[in-house]
């Protein structure tokens, strides 16, 4: 029961924010609320019993992603992005669009056989950064380098699109 | 206990909510910060799934997912800057060159 009532309060709580994020004029607000959303993600991932994903979510989203917007919005000009209206017109197929992502997602999980699970079957994992590293380190260690040579190139990427030109 | 549909129901709406802001919204940073929030609600979708039917396989591929969003934002960025450098746009609609 307790466990249902820190629930609304994380899922009110990261909807209210994300809301926020996709209307608010001032991207640094926006920005603000985002954090907001993924703090409350990262609450989630507590009640799910994955304290890793919970504070990799932190580390990585609030601590490094979101601080990477805030020095860009900083290096950008923002006055004149503010001043953009919400909904511009003629975008009724968009807004039809959504309506029909609306019905597909209320169908799919109302009428899906996993979605009627209420608690975990058997319980064999317990959550430790011990089981997640022998899994990253042994049967899963080919995507494990992948994704760092990935990150590799990310940086390389980064570095030389943010240089300036050399005539 | 909290059924699976809450937190099936919760990653739909913060989906929705992501596409309509990369639909809806003309400024290029807000729309990145949506791209964010999508990618966020199926993390949401593979950890629920991993804790109710007790597979590590969600929780490491949610891993996987939280590093390629933070490469594709590192990239995305970059390229802004590169992009306002040369053309002082934010908008979307204004950034053409391609003939998108």
């Amino acid at each position: 029961m307790t466990e249902q009532i820190f629930f609304f309060i994380f899922a009110a709580l990261a909807v209210g924010s994300a809301i926020a994020v996709v209307s608010l004029r001032n991207p640094v607000h926006s920005v603000i609320s985002l954090m907001v959303c993924f703090l409350q993600m990262a609450a989630l991932f507590v009640l799910l019993r994955s304290p890793f994903i919970a504070v990799v979510q932190v580390f990585v989203y609030v601590g490094a992603v979101l601080v990477l917007f805030l020095f860009v919005i900083m290096m950008l000009d923002i006055h004149k992005a503010s001043m953009e209206r919400f909904v511009s017109g003629g975008q009724l197929g968009v807004i039809g669009l959504l309506v029909v992502l609306v019905i597909e997602m209320v169908l799919i999980v109302s009428k899906s056989k996993l979605a009627g699970i209420s608690v975990a079957s058997v319980t064999h994992l317990d959550g430790s950064v011990r089981e997640i590293g022998e899994a990253l380190f042994t049967k899963y260690i080919l995507p494990f380098e992948v994704v760092s040579f990935i990150l590799l190139v990310a940086l390389l990427g980064a570095i030389v699109m943010g240089r300036k030109e050399v005539k | 206990m909290v059924p699976l549909s809450w937190y099936l129901m919760l990653s739909a709406v913060l989906f929705i909510i992501g596409t309509a802001g990369v639909l809806l919204r003309r400024n290029i940073l807000i729309i990145l910060m949506s791209i964010e929030l999508i990618l966020n609600s199926v993390n949401i979708n593979l950890v629920a799934f991993s804790y109710f039917l007790q597979d590590l396989r969600g929780q490491i591929f949610s891993v996987f997912v939280i590093t390629i969003a933070a490469a594709e934002v590192a990239i995305a960025l970059g390229i802004l800057i590169a992009l306002v450098r040369n053309k002082a746009a934010l908008n979307v609609d204004e950034i053409q060159t391609m003939k998108g």
